[in-house]
């Protein structure tokens, strides 16, 4: 399982590299939303996947499930999705107002 | 445990919040973060003054005890950045006050000052790698509010590049604490850094320490500086005042704090890493403060250079050279501040960014002359002020772990970092008065660095022929100016005590570094409690 897992990561990882080096912003935001889901995984898969085993300290419990992973993914989740949405209404912003999406417009040492 | 340490965080914070609710209410909205940020230098002051008498405090959120849930610590070098903090961020408030523009200052300007300032002193508390990771988010949010705020064409453009930038380094920065739970299971540092020792800082440990090198060193400008220069000459000057003094400033603190607390073993790996690295940042600064003729590029590879100074200090590693690095960070803060909101008059000033184009200003004003000039002395290192003690104690350490070329390197970059800004000082106060530029870059002149009296006056004379703007100017600048010098002042107060009191200064930065080079202290108090 947890070979599946790390080649769903690499996919995400590939994918999203890939988008963030083409020229278009919007290809950009997405390609950074699938590493941060790529990221995910990978804190999801670094705990080991075990199934069936609840994540808490009992006395009878035989196994459990580490929780902490999950606490940070939450976590992770939540400002990425901050991020993003940011991200993508200063894009939209930028667009209407520098008239392009192509960063290769964008470079710009000179003053304006 | 104390309970006090939840405090530089929970009064920005909380300042931040009743400033949402004032939106237009101006004057209630300058004088409640004023407040907040006073309060915050008072629990800074206390904390400091209990770390001194009674060693490391500790917090526990929830009484959750390490290793398990999240701890706050403050040592001697958290404590001491944190006064900083709160110093460097008081003094960028009184400046922003009137300068920064009523457009500005209506959409939020105030709270994300105060949610910034939640981000810097949670990175610099918390001991904990994951809420790291998560101040240093909420210091990267604000910041990319506080660079697009205003929304010229060259904020927008700007923002867009270093929000990219700092969204991918985060992503690796999540994925080295992947990879670290996944190692040794634990994120508490203390715990990381015994269960580190005990595994040896070998094959994927190493791989892991030199990808937190990577993160740590796009944050902190550390040799992947590319997106530095041009994002920080964008927003206004108070705000780039804030970003030299402060943000770049976290990513070190972080470097600093994992590499002697957590990946110490092998310095052969990483920290020689570190020293290549410094010493390109410390050139490649170097040629680009003498390059550019533009103020806010000169200032901005003077934060790079300054930054490759620390990590010199950082790779050699013995207890003189971080003393020097806790030492030269605080003073860097203070003067990187004040150095830009100088950088900031001047433009205001003279209406131009170009060298070439100003002059004459020693003759309008006298004490930012004089102000520069001392500034520029202070971060060269001349002795009496504070830039010295910090350089002396970094290149005595260097040389005695025997890093000769990157102390010669460190000297040079010293000399040449005198030349830009005495380069700068010339130009803009010596000769005469230059006729005015025949106008102001329309989009951006003002925008880039409009410090004290270009925004103040944008309204009023953007659109005026150029001829009236001086006159105009010097009208309504008045009572901003003066408030600009007092804040500067006062700020370079802090600069030459700090060197004329270095001995003083020192007892605190000697207690900060024995700290950085045994982090069994650091690891007793935080774990035996």
């Amino acid at each position: 399982m947890e070979l599946y897992m790390s080649l769903a990561i690499g996919v995400l990882f590939t994918v999203g590299v890939y988008l963030i080096l083409s020229k278009s912003l919007l290809r950009i935001i997405l390609g950074t939303s699938l590493m941060t889901h790529g990221i995910h995984l990978l804190l999801l898969t670094m705990s080991r996947l075990k199934r069936g085993a609840p994540p808490l300290l009992g006395e009878e419990a035989e196994a459990y499930g580490d929780p902490l992973p999950q606490a940070l993914i939450l976590t992770s989740i939540v400002i990425s999705f901050g991020v993003t949405s940011l991200y993508l209404i200063l894009a939209y912003k930028a667009y209407r107002k520098l008239g392009t999406d192509n960063m290769e417009l964008l470079r710009g040492e000179e003053d304006e | 445990m104390n309970n006090l340490l939840v405090l530089p965080l929970l009064i920005p914070l909380s300042t931040g919040v009743i400033l949402l609710f004032l939106k237009n209410k101006m004057i209630a909205q300058r004088w409640i973060s004023a407040l907040g940020m006073v309060l915050n230098l008072a629990s800074a002051c206390l904390i400091l003054y209990q770390v001194k008498a009674e060693g490391i405090q500790t917090l526990h959120m929830g009484g959750w005890l390490p290793p398990y849930g999240i701890v706050f610590v403050a040592d001697m070098f958290a404590a001491l950045l944190l006064l900083m903090t709160s110093v460097v961020s008081i003094g960028c408030l009184c400046c922003a006050f009137g300068t920064v523009g009523g457009a500005r200052e209506r959409n939020y300007f105030y709270p994300f000052l105060q949610f910034l300032l939640v981000g810097v002193s949670g990175s610099f508390l918390t001991g904990d790698l994951f809420n790291l990771f998560v101040c240093f988010e909420v210091m990267l949010i604000s910041s990319y509010a506080l660079l697009v705020l205003g929304g010229t064409r060259l904020q927008l453009r700007e923002t867009l590049k270093y929000m990219l930038i700092n969204i991918v380094s985060s992503t690796l920065f999540v994925a080295a604490v992947a990879y670290l739970y996944g190692t040794v299971g634990t994120l508490n540092m203390a715990d990381l850094s015994l269960r580190v020792a005990e595994a040896g800082q070998e094959g994927v440990l190493n791989v892991i320490a030199i990808l937190f090198l990577v993160v740590f060193a796009i944050k902190a400008g550390l040799f992947l500086f590319f997106w530095l220069p041009g994002s920080y000459s964008a927003p206004p000057a108070v705000v780039t005042a804030l970003f030299g003094a402060l943000l770049t400033k976290v990513g070190l603190y972080a470097l600093i704090r994992t590499f002697t607390l957590i990946f110490y073993h092998e310095p052969a790996a990483a920290h020689s890493w570190i020293g290549w690295m410094a010493g390109a940042t410390m050139i490649l600064g170097a040629l680009g403060a003498v390059a550019y003729s533009d103020i806010g590029r000169i200032l901005n590879y003077n934060v790079i250079i300054s930054v490759g100074l620390i990590a010199f200090g950082l790779a050699a590693s013995t207890e003189e050279s971080l003393n020097g690095v806790v030492f030269y960070l605080l003073h860097d803060m203070a003067a990187k501040a004040l150095l830009f909101i100088l950088g900031g008059i001047i433009v205001g000033l003279s209406g131009t960014r170009r060298l070439q184009e100003m002059g004459g200003l020693m003759k309008r004003c006298p004490p930012i002359g004089w102000m520069f000039f001392l500034t520029a002395l202070a971060i060269a290192g001349i002795p009496p002020l504070s830039g010295f003690a910090g350089k002396l104690l970094l290149i005595q350490g260097g040389l005695r772990a025997g890093y000769y070329g990157l102390s010669a390197v460190s000297l040079l970059t010293s000399l040449i970092v005198l030349y830009s800004l005495l380069r700068l000082f010339m130009a803009a106060f010596w000769g005469e008065a230059k006729a005015q530029p025949a106008s102001l870059p329309p989009s951006s002149g003002f925008a880039l660095m409009p410090a004290a009296a270009a925004a103040a006056v944008s309204t009023s004379t953007r659109r005026a022929p150029a001829s009236a703007s001086t006159s105009a100017r010097a009208i309504t600048l008045a009572p901003v100016r003066k408030r600009l010098v007092l804040a500067s002042g006062a700020l370079l107060l802090i600069v030459i005590s700090m060197g004329i009191g270095s001995e003083w200064v020192y007892s605190f930065t000697a207690e900060a570094g024995e700290t950085l080079m045994n982090p069994a202290i650091y690891i007793d108090a935080v774990l035996k409690e």
